[in-house]
């Protein structure tokens, strides 16, 4: 007899100390369905799949998976059981392989011996990459692989598992619209095979596309669960935030001035003759698919590596920029791709993470002064709304979108006339990233020049004053927001150059 | 989950709460002092004595004042292993010109001086060449030692001014001078780590290397300048033991650079980087130093001694994990 759900939770609740992330929450999912599960952050959606994982137990409830009550204790009993999950944080193990790494934990062995067979597991991982369509050389060294890759190789290890539910939390949070588009590809063949999946994501549109169900979840309580084609984003947005978000992309036209950042003839072995140039009260949006060498650049302009030729000019003058210490001095802040590598100080208070990059200015008599520090903290956190207990709390323990801004506020503090933002909203919940695309446009409106890199297209589309789009290390081609549509995007992000 | 409050809200929280939860580390450390020491004077009627006490305090100094220099190491996510060795080369160089015939400050500054450069060279390698710091003070400890040795033949260098023998054997005001440098050096090392750039930017740099060079800060500098201070610390270290033992010791400091990491440790600094304070690392010495002097008051073989060490080093990290 079919079982009408190959998962049941019913009645999870789950507290930590001092706070209830679950409160008898109920999910079901159909077997060979794509069940979304929606909510802001802290709403306990990576907390309910990792109770069903087996990393977590719950205080109460019951789980029923394939017509059978479950309980599993550890990660590997959910595995066998049929379970599988792709992490949000991705954490490969850098020092090993492609294959190594999809085989962790359940390596390949010459038969009955402890010898690994490297061989097998290569030819093994060929196969399931080719099968997904991922173009990566399963002998490559993970740490030799961007995020976007990374992320591919991530899914191809959950898919590897063989499992019939699959847990994806925000599979597309490091990849950019061709490889996503892989990625529903595998997902309905994976849905074809009867397997489920449940979708985490903040991009509602993705969900949109790909989604049967969508579960929403509110401050640990479940709110609801309706089926894709009965409800819309404006919906959809007010029951996950339990208010009505006016516009997403709060772009207010602004004043646009003068050139005031120029990079001419940059090249590298990544990026070949980039021309880009940012004015006052601009928001320049850079788009391209995975690769495409946009973080790279700018890693460039920022002094952070080095390239073969290219100048920097910053308000008609020539500067010359060897590291980011010279980037701060010329007001330029950059706000990293991945905030948790190479942004925040995870085991360091806020306040410490706030002015680290103008620590000068509270110097006297070489002692700092711990008040006017804490005056231009206070500052910034009711100017940004960042939410946080206390200026001593450990950034660690903050949302994304609340240490998204204290980053924003490091740079705020140097005055920074131009901000280089990387993906400014990844990982981050609807509400938290329309404040964040508020700031940029109060920002430009103040005539701070803002340089934006984003594989988000609408993001790209509702932010940008222009737009400017690279593929292969080549800049493609360059847009105004009025001619700017999602077609002639992909089609220059592709290298189809009209 | 919406214990959500700005800053002005926090304000009327109670300040004792505030207090205790901000220092936590630091007041399980001291609670455990706290502990050991009224078990051992319940256990032993000497314990308490203020001569008893006062050797506790001095003999922990020197390991307390290489202690934080290693404990800077250790925040930005590297170590020392050449403190003995420096101590050494240092107290033998030192007492080289401590005998009458030079000023005693240049004996001093030349001592200091060794250190320095010993400290310098480290952070130099480890942070320009990029080879572990584990692996360059290795080996800065092993060619520390042979320096002392050549410099010094092979034998101790005695005949040292009383002036000199003052600074490790001396009292003032009843209290034994080393006493006084270790207060000295916590003071400046503590305003160093809290209340200045230098401090910010040691954090900075444990918490995440990369993030701390995107923030424009010259990461390769403020390594190197950590390691000089904790060279020029496991100098001082060394003059003070050379005055104590009127001699400079060519073969002095064996193992100290691991009795100053266990304090660091013990005191709350984090190998995993970004967290750690002066403050943590004296109790740390000092827990060390209570359970040594109990041990010895209450007749427990020497061995057991280092048995019994190798636990609490091991249980405290325990604990800290726990937090």
């Amino acid at each position: 007899m079919r079982e009408e759900y190959l998962l049941e939770m019913t009645g999870i609740t789950k507290n930590f100390p001092g706070v209830r992330a679950l409160n008898n929450v109920d999910m079901k999912v159909k077997p060979g369905s794509i069940h979304a599960l929606v909510g802001e952050n802290g709403a306990g959606k990576s907390t309910l799949m990792k109770i069903l994982i087996g990393m977590y137990e719950a205080d109460s409830g019951k789980i029923k998976f394939n017509g059978k009550e479950v309980n599993f204790r550890k990660v590997n009993d959910a595995l066998n059981a049929g379970i599988s999950m792709i992490y949000q944080e991705l954490s490969p193990v850098p020092y090993m392989t492609v294959a190594e790494n999809i085989f962790l934990g359940k390596e390949l062995c010459y038969k009955n011996s402890f010898l690994v067979n490297d061989r097998e597991m290569e030819k093994k991982t060929t196969e399931l990459l080719e099968q997904l369509e991922i173009n990566i050389d399963p002998k490559t060294k993970m740490r030799d692989l961007s995020t976007a890759y990374t992320q591919m190789v991530e899914i191809a290890k959950a898919i590897s598992y063989d499992s019939k539910l699959v847990i994806m939390d925000e599979p597309t949070s490091a990849i950019t619209e061709k490889e996503i588009e892989d990625l529903f590809k595998i997902i309905k063949w994976l849905k074809g095979k009867g397997v489920s999946i449940i979708y985490i994501s903040h991009k509602l549109d993705e969900i949109f596309r790909i989604a049967d169900e969508i579960t929403v979840l509110r401050d640990g309580e479940l709110v609801t669960t309706v089926d894709a084609k009965e409800t819309n984003n404006e919906k959809l947005i007010e029951m996950m935030v339990g208010r009505e978000l006016k516009q997403l992309f709060p772009k207010v036209n602004g004043k646009i001035g003068e050139v005031v950042l120029e990079i001419r003839n940059f090249c590298s072995s990544i990026f070949h003759d980039v021309n880009i140039s940012v004015r006052k009260g601009e928001i320049l949006g850079i788009a391209g698919l995975m690769g495409a060498g946009r973080t790279e650049v700018m890693e460039s302009l920022y002094g952070l590596t080095p390239r073969d030729s290219g100048e920097i000019y910053i308000n008609k003058r020539k500067v010359n920029i060897k590291s980011p210490q010279d980037a701060v001095k010329y007001k330029i802040g950059f706000l990293t791709e991945d905030r948790k590598l190479s942004g925040l100080f995870l085991p360091l208070a806020v306040d410490d993470n706030t002015v680290i990059a103008n620590i000068n200015s509270y110097i006297k008599a070489g002692l700092i002064s711990h008040k006017s520090v804490e005056d231009d903290c206070n500052q910034m956190i009711e100017l940004l709304s960042i939410k946080t207990p206390g200026l001593r709390q450990i950034v660690n323990n903050l949302s994304g979108g609340n240490q998204q801004k204290v980053l924003i506020a490091r740079w705020l503090l140097i005055n920074a006339d131009i901000l280089i933002l990387d993906e400014p909203t990844r990982g981050i919940d609807v509400g938290a990233k329309s404040e964040i695309h508020r700031l940029m446009s109060k920002l430009a409106n103040e005539g701070k020049a803002i340089i934006m890199i984003s594989s988000e297209l609408p993001e790209i589309l509702g932010m940008s004053d222009r737009i400017v789009v690279m593929h292969e290390g080549r800049k493609t081609g360059e847009l105004t927001r009025e001619e700017a549509t999602q077609e002639k995007i992909m089609k220059l992000a592709t290298g189809m150059v009209s | 989950m919406s214990k959500i409050v700005t800053a002005h809200e926090n304000k009327s929280q109670p300040l004792l709460g505030n207090f205790i939860k901000a220092n936590i580390r630091i007041l399980q450390t001291v609670s455990i002092l706290i502990g050991m020491i009224i078990l051992l004077s319940i256990l032993s009627p000497y314990f308490l004595q203020v001569r008893n006490l006062l050797n506790v305090v001095r003999q922990i100094s020197l390991i307390a004042i290489i202690g934080m220099g290693v404990t800077m190491c250790i925040i930005t996510t590297g170590i020392d292993l050449s403190s003995g060795s420096v101590l050494a080369l240092a107290g033998v160089i030192a007492a080289s010109f401590g005998q009458g015939q030079h000023p005693l400050i240049v004996a001093i500054l030349l001592g200091l001086a060794a250190g320095a450069v010993a400290g310098f060279i480290n952070g130099s390698i480890s942070a320009l060449g990029g080879i572990p710091p584990f692996i360059a003070t290795l080996g800065m400890m092993t060619a520390a030692r042979g320096l002392a040795l050549i410099y010094s033949d092979g034998r101790p260098i005695t005949g040292l001014s009383e002036a000199f023998e003052f600074i490790g054997g001396g009292y003032i005001l009843g209290i034994p001078v080393p006493i006084y440098i270790m207060v000295l050096v916590a003071v400046i090392s503590h305003i160093l780590l809290k209340h200045t750039k230098f401090g910010k930017y040691v954090y900075a740099i444990g918490g995440n290397q990369q993030a701390a060079i995107v923030s424009g800060i010259n990461v390769k500098k403020y390594l190197i300048m950590v390691y000089t201070y904790a060279g020029t610390l496991a100098a001082l270290s060394g003059i003070i033991l050379a005055a104590r033992l009127s001699a400079g010791q060519p073969t002095a400091g064996v193992s100290y650079e691991l009795d100053a990491i266990a304090s660091a440790v013990i005191g709350g600094t984090s190998q995993a980087g970004g967290i750690g304070t002066i403050p943590g690392t004296i109790i740390g010495a000092l827990i060390m130093g209570v359970l040594n002097n109990g041990l010895v008051l209450l007749n427990v073989s020497p061995y057991l001694q280092m048995v019994l060490k190798g636990v609490v080093i091991v249980v405290a990290v325990l604990l800290d994990k726990k937090r």
